[in-house]
């Protein structure tokens, strides 16, 4: 074995771990989710699934069975609605609002936009889970504890700076000279942002709204001050249904997260394409 | 087809005056370069043409129309830039018909003057193609091609042949030029390659410090350049300019060298100097020869020096050698061996020698 084999070896054993370290836990809540509670809070654990079943899925989309714990059916539809509402709308505005931010640092020249810039970055860097006592009471006092509006305010604040920052970038790649180009073809400043440059940047535009969808959906810490009802509470948030005074439904709660994951999947399957691959930029010799 | 003209025209980058009150007068169907170092203003220059940079002073005009507070699409001119700057989501027929599909011309006609601008620069082959999958040549063309369909009034050129190399840039050197001859339109062509702008244009436009410093044919800068500047950036290899001052030898002028070298005024063109007037001359490579190898010139000063160094061309051989302590050039077009270290007598035409004030650089 030379040299190089060796190398290779040990970089995929490395790999393989790494991915064992990241995966498991997460197999692990998507294999809990189709297990019955005995089996899982069984002692010595029991690691091979002796059965599956759906049960848990069921009770959640169906309400009670039998073989449920018989707890009363958790409203899944309407957290799930909640859900979509407040992370699409939310992504939705942080985007439009963090790409034109994005366009107007990169593009334009006005006096402290350094500072702005700054200003904008260091906001990220206060967690999240602290501002939620300053956000309740403000919220409380104007009414938009446990509403729709409330929780996409607090989204769309959180996921403009990232925003913002990652468009900017895409923004800086794309040379001047293409914007100057179409507004002597005939564009107007708008014309040219829309027929070029935001084409051009769309893989940015886009790893920045899966981000912010992300963030909106799988938020839970400062949900779960602000939802109090179903009006309000989200699916994450709908996680702590799950748990009772001296119980904890294990197998119900995977089933939940396993429900929460999928769409999460499925979207960033969708534009994983322009998260990993930018745009080659073939108009401009590089 | 429509003339261009800038009347006291100033551009300030924060308090830097990239360009200072300029005047200028672009002929209809002319093809005039702007040329100049780096930071000269030409780009500026050609930029507030467009409309891309705002004008903070004067009066800029295409035709008789005032352009000042024009958008850059309300202007009629189509701009050629230095990256090419295509859009790279875009076919090339897409990148062609861009403009005019903008304009809201109907789907015939935009097909049918893309086809005609291509098949003018030869892409036609290459219309389904992206500007990814073309060459720097094509590309280049392509943009060109971008710039015909429109049919504006002035094409401005921004450095467009920088990015290719020796071989493709004197190949579309030469094609930008047919094609000015094909469409006969204006147009203003900034490089900093002084054999660009001396090969393409009718007319150049030097440029240094934000200011004009001549403008002329290209033979004129060549043979009557205005100042010292104009004289040694056009011409290559650059003129020799050795720093004098006018000193009184057997009751006639004199230059005297800083090393102490003394060349006679030449007479020719009876230049008002005086006694102690500092000054530089310069003279041109082909101008000071070999006289072993060249042809003796009628009024010529000699002078013996050593070969620093010779770097034969085929048709012609440059020589470094030492005029005091100053190294200059002399070239030599008869093929004979010149080897390093070779004691040569040298003879400078002074008819061809240019005199100018060194406090105002301008010929004298």
């Amino acid at each position: 074995m030379n040299k190089k084999q060796i190398n290779n070896i040990l970089i995929w054993f490395s790999a393989i771990i790494l991915i064992i370290l990241i995966m498991t836990p997460g197999l692990w809540v998507v294999l809990t989710a189709f297990r019955p509670q005995v089996d899982v809070m069984a002692k010595p654990a029991v690691w091979i699934p002796r059965n599956l079943n759906l049960i848990q899925f069921e009770t959640m989309l169906f309400g009670g069975s039998e073989g449920s714990m018989g707890r009363s059916p958790i409203p899944v539809l309407s957290y799930l609605r909640n859900s979509l509402i407040i992370s699409f709308t939310s992504t939705f505005i942080a985007v439009l609002v963090g790409t034109i931010g994005g366009y107007g640092f990169a593009r334009h020249n006005f006096k402290h936009k350094n500072k702005y810039f700054l200003l904008i970055m260091l906001t990220r860097t206060i967690p999240g889970i602290s501002l939620s006592l300053p956000i309740f009471i403000i919220f409380s006092k104007i009414g938009l504890i446990d509403t729709h509006i409330g929780i996409i305010l607090v989204f769309v604040a959180l996921n403009i700076p990232f925003t913002i920052w990652l468009t900017d970038g895409f923004f800086r790649q794309i040379p001047r000279a293409m914007s100057e180009v179409a507004m002597t073809d005939g564009c107007t400043k708008l014309q040219a942002f829309w027929h070029i440059e935001l084409p051009l940047s769309r893989s940015g535009i886009a790893s920045a709204g899966i981000f912010a969808f992300l963030i909106s959906w799988n938020e839970y810490a400062l949900v779960s001050n602000l939802a109090r009802s179903t009006d309000s509470k989200t699916l994450t948030v709908g996680l702590m249904d799950f748990t009772a005074q001296f119980t904890i439904n294990w197998p119900g709660m995977c089933a939940l997260a396993v429900f929460i994951i999928i769409p999460a999947l499925i979207l960033t399957f969708m534009v994983q394409k322009h998260l990993v691959t930018g745009l080659t930029f073939g108009g401009v010799k590089g | 087809m429509a003339k261009v003209s800038l009347q006291g025209v100033s551009k300030f980058y924060g308090k830097v005056q990239a360009v200072k009150k300029i005047d200028l007068e672009i002929i209809d169907k002319e093809f005039l370069v702007l040329v100049g170092p780096s930071g000269c203003g030409k780009s500026s220059s050609l930029r507030m043409i467009a409309g891309l940079e705002e004008i903070d002073e004067g009066i800029i005009k295409i035709g008789d129309k005032e352009m000042n507070n024009l958008e850059p699409r309300e202007r009629n001119v189509s701009m050629v830039f230095q990256n090419y700057a295509l859009y790279p989501h875009m076919t090339v027929e897409e990148n062609l018909g861009f403009s005019l599909k903008i304009a809201g011309l109907a789907k015939k006609e935009i097909e049918e003057r893309v086809h005609e601008a291509a098949g003018i620069l030869d892409i036609t082959e290459f219309l389904q193609r992206k500007p990814s999958q073309l060459s720097g040549g094509q590309r280049q063309r392509v943009a060109m091609g971008r710039a015909i369909v429109r049919r504006p009034d002035v094409f401005l050129f921004d450095e467009p042949l920088s990015n290719l190399d020796a071989k493709l840039r004197n190949q579309m050197r030469t094609e930008i030029k047919r094609l000015h001859q094909k469409v006969s339109t204006t147009i203003v062509y900034v490089t900093h390659d002084q054999v660009e702008a001396m090969t393409l244009a009718d007319r150049i436009v030097i440029m240094k410090d934000g200011i004009i410093e001549q403008i002329g044919t290209p033979l004129d800068l060549f043979e009557r350049p205005a100042t010292k500047f104009v004289a040694t950036f056009i011409g290559s290899p650059s003129m020799n300019m050795i720093k004098a001052s006018i000193v009184k030898q057997n009751n006639e002028l004199s230059m005297k060298t800083n090393d102490g070298i003394i060349v006679p005024v030449p007479k020719d063109k009876q230049y008002s100097v005086s006694e102690g007037q500092n000054i530089s001359f310069g003279f041109r490579a082909e101008d000071i020869v070999p006289l072993k190898f060249g042809q003796k010139p009628s009024s010529a000063w000699e002078m013996k020096s050593s070969v620093n160094l010779a770097e034969p061309l085929g048709t012609e051989t440059l020589i470094f050698t030492n005029f005091g302590e100053i190294e200059i050039v002399s070239r030599m077009f008869t093929p004979e061996q010149v080897k390093s270290n070779d004691i040569l007598n040298f003879a400078l035409n002074l008819d061809r020698t240019y005199l100018f004030d060194e406090n105002s650089g301008l010929a004298i």
